[in-house]
């Protein structure tokens, strides 16, 4: 009796198993791209759109694991660097198919890195490679061992690797056969983009079962905000990759479990001054926008902590800097916390030869401080956060215009006619690495926003930024590496071309039917592990209606 | 219709008045921004609530009534008058005055004034203030705002061109202007008033719009479009009735004109 109970009790444990599995399989998840993809080619991809298919199809020899922020094998099992950051060794998988069916193996890869590192594509993912002119070395010892040598040292080479998804050297279908756990099988322009499960995708989960557990991925293209999220209120979309602070508050009120806030995001807003010699403003106002005193008083009478609890609903945190706290490695845990103390401004302001004069902030001149703020019109947070500093320095006797702009008006003052005194604009950083922001600190940089395309620099501090980020791009060793972006950002402290106001709190909407999702700081923050996402049977036996739209 | 016209000519006034006395009214500033309380519904403190930043919603209303009071009717009077030069001229002609007339307000319709605005936001210094900014803005509309209203008065003046009692004063030696003006202007008065009523909400929401494009009223002034762009988002406004406020006073000011305007047209 006992010895069959426990039979009965074995055999209903594994039809549970089986049942716990079999819930687990299929389906098709569904969210928004908030453009029309640009491009299904891999190797030019440069917006979102396009770059969300990539991630979700393309399948890569190493993939940072966003949650760790550490590299993991995926294509290769392992992979190896040269001392001098040149070449970089890889030992692939065996048995690996693309979508089609075409066997995957070194040529491949070597077929890939030709085709990115060919000048005549022109290829973003290229782009972050090519160190210095010089022919590219392709070697491949073994169909599953190939080595790589660039003609110089590429910082962070390995990690690069995680942005390029191999393509086939042989398949008729050329960039449309994938290694990735879903392959392109419709795209209706302006309508959606279905993604379907790759059957032939190498990884199995714990268990021995084949990834994705997902049939499918339905991409629906929606730029309007407010339909997205009815539509994830209806039960129509399974996620939201990301939601600003007040649409995430509005779900929030309605349905507090479907709601996400991961912390803060690599994103910052931050305000700067302009710099430029030949601007077309008031010589005294560019002596105080030049003046380091200055620029750090304005940054201690702002009040970020307002700044982030009443702009962004505690949606953000103040920003430290230039690197967000998240970004774990390359973050300076050295750097003060920002604080708002009125009366440390008011010190500063007179060390710098300014006086308070019945409530007016007066320099040496007697000039009263009055300027503008910029900002691009329509951005609601921004606007806020321009009116919230403007009642800040009125505290410290500084008189403040807000004016809003479109968007290329303001590109245009920023970049060609430099007519503006200070500005408020936000960065979407995408990539850990100091690398990718040369363009920004380099003082001969476009987008070296408070005095850009400089021929040398006009101050020390930003020929010590420009010597230390060339230092930190060309070293090998990670830690020297670290060391020299540590300095650039106590530089930035320092002297404050920047003030960095805050870091938004990367924030996502997850359906309960949904199992499997992790949200991150780190993009795609919600299907960064997308193979291993599950939705539950009801769900997955729900039909799908392809033309809603 | 006399008890809504004292009505109307009542709300007018009180509204008028209030809006006068705003900062002796209105129970804080309308730029303060109280941080502790931000998006806060109904209190003793606030009367109704506070917006995003914060700010007393009932002071920025009653301040920014004042501005869109003032400056929409000026900016429709504005828009009325080059209306009526321009159309009652051309309808009174006839002719090729109305169809070179006509043809040029044809083509001031057809134009992309939207990106005119915004090079005019861009022409701008940027250190005005707000006062300033609110200024330009309804003068812009003002001058931009008549090409519709010119086309309606040019078919009332040509109507009455051809009217019996035109020909009449024709025929008793009157010419010109002294025609236009003891004939033909003051029978076409109903269309002008009725122009310059339609004109104030639509230069009040216009202005409310322009403010996407950074050409409204700057921060922190208050005006009745700045108000109404709270209302902007599908369900920011769910369960708050508070919110409008705004939106209820702007019609009940509209209203209260058109029946002032039609008792006004019965009046003997």
């Amino acid at each position: 009796m006992t010895r069959r109970s426990t039979l009965l009790r074995c055999l209903l444990l594994l039809l549970l198993a089986a049942s716990a599995v079999r819930a687990q399989n299929g389906g098709t998840l569904r969210f928004c791209l908030r453009a029309e993809p640009k491009t299904f080619n891999p190797l030019l991809v440069s917006d979102d759109a396009s770059e969300t298919v990539r991630y979700l199809t393309g399948g890569v020899l190493m993939r940072l694991n966003r949650q760790t922020q550490r590299l993991e094998p995926a294509l290769a099992t392992s992979w190896k660097l040269s001392r001098d950051g040149r070449s970089i060794s890889f030992t692939l998988r065996d048995k690996l198919y693309f979508s089609d069916g075409t066997p995957f193996s070194a040529d491949d890869v070597a077929f890939t890195i030709r085709q990115m590192m060919d000048p005549a594509l022109h290829s973003p993912t290229g782009d972050s490679f090519r160190s210095a002119p010089g022919e590219l070395q392709i070697q491949v010892a073994a169909p599953n061992r190939i080595t790589v040598t660039f003609p110089a040292p590429v910082a962070e080479l390995d990690r690069l690797f995680d942005q390029v998804a191999i393509m086939s050297a042989h398949s008729p279908k050329k960039e449309l056969a994938v290694l990735g756990p879903f392959y392109l099988a419709d795209y209706k322009p302006g309508s959606y983009v279905l993604l379907k499960r790759n059957p032939n995708y190498g990884k199995k989960d714990a268990a021995g079962q084949p990834l994705p557990y997902l049939d499918e991925v339905r991409l629906d293209i929606q730029s309007n905000r407010d339909i997205e999220l009815l539509s994830f209120r209806r039960g129509d979309l399974d996620l939201i990759n990301s939601l600003d602070s007040e649409y995430y508050d509005r779900l929030a009120s309605a349905s507090p479990g479907l709601v996400r806030d991961s912390g803060p995001s690599l994103d910052s807003e931050q305000m700067w001054f302009n710099q430029v010699a030949t601007a077309p403003i008031p010589a005294y106002k560019r002596a105080w926008f030049r003046d380091a005193g200055f620029r750090r008083a304005i940054s201690d009478a702002i009040n970020r902590a307002d700044l982030a609890r009443v702009v962004f609903a505690s949606h953000a945190r103040p920003a430290y800097g230039p690197v967000s706290p998240s970004n774990k490695f390359w973050f300076n845990a050295k750097l003060p916390a920002p604080a708002y103390d009125k009366q440390a401004a008011l010190q500063r302001l007179q060390q710098a030869g300014f006086r308070l004069d019945n409530g007016v902030l007066r320099d040496a001149g007697g000039n009263a401080v009055e300027f503008s703020i910029v900002t691009n019109a329509g951005n609601k947070y921004r606007e806020r956060m321009a009116t919230m500093i403007q009642q800040d320095l009125g505290g410290v006797g500084i008189k403040i215009n807000v004016v809003t702009l479109d968007f290329p008006s303001l590109i245009e003052r920023f970049t060609e006619s430099f007519n503006y005194e200070a500005a408020i604009l936000g960065f979407v950083n995408v990539d850990l690495d100091p690398n990718e922001e040369m363009n920004l600190w380099l003082s001969s940089g476009e987008n070296h926003a408070w005095n850009p395309r400089q021929k040398s620099p006009a101050t020390a501090w930003e020929a010590e930024i420009d010597g230390l980020m060339r230092a930190q791009a060309s070293a090998v060793d990670i830690h020297q590496r670290k060391q020299a972006f540590d300095r650039v950002q106590q530089i930035v402290y320092e002297q404050a071309p920047m003030l960095f106001l805050v870091n938004k709190n990367a924030l996502s909407a997850v359906s309960n039917s949904l199992q499997g999702v992790v949200p991150v700081v780190l993009r795609p923050q919600t299907y960064w592990n997308i193979d291993q996402m599950a939705l539950r049977t009801e769900v997955a036996l729900k039909p799908v209606n392809k033309d809603r739209h | 219709m006399r008890r809504l016209q004292k009505a109307s000519w009542v709300l007018l006034l009180v509204v008028a008045v209030a809006s006068l006395f705003a900062s002796v009214l209105a129970p804080a500033n309308y730029a303060t921004q109280f941080r502790q309380a931000p998006n806060a519904p109904p209190s003793r403190q606030h009367w109704l609530g506070t917006d995003d930043l914060g700010r007393d919603r009932l002071s920025r209303t009653l301040y920014g009534t004042r501005v869109s009071l003032l400056l929409a009717p000026l900016a429709a009077l504005l828009s009325t008058l080059i209306a009526a030069l321009v159309g009652g001229i051309a309808g009174y002609c006839g002719g090729r005055c109305q169809r070179l007339a006509m043809a040029a307000t044809d083509l001031f319709l057809s134009l992309p004034w939207l990106f005119l605005l915004i090079l005019a936001r861009a022409m701008l210094p940027l250190n005005v203030s707000p006062a300033a900014s609110v200024t330009v803005t309804f003068g812009l509309l003002g001058v931009l705002g008549w090409a519709a209203s010119a086309r309606v008065l040019c078919a009332g003046a040509a109507s009455l061109r051809n009217s019996d009692f035109v020909l009449q004063a024709r025929a008793s030696g009157l010419h010109g202007w002294r025609l236009l003006a003891r004939h033909v202007l003051p029978n076409l008065k109903p269309v002008l008033l009725a122009q310059f009523w339609i004109s104030i909400p639509v230069f009040i929401l216009s202005e409310a719009n322009l403010g996407i494009l950074g050409l409204g009223v700057a921060e922190p002034l208050p005006s009745w479009g700045s108000l109404l762009r709270e209302l902007e988002s599908l369900d920011g406004f769910s369960g708050q009735l508070w919110k409008f406020v705004p939106l209820a006073l702007l019609i009940l000011v509209v209203t209260s004109f058109q029946m002032i305007l039609s008792t006004d047209e019965v009046t003997p």
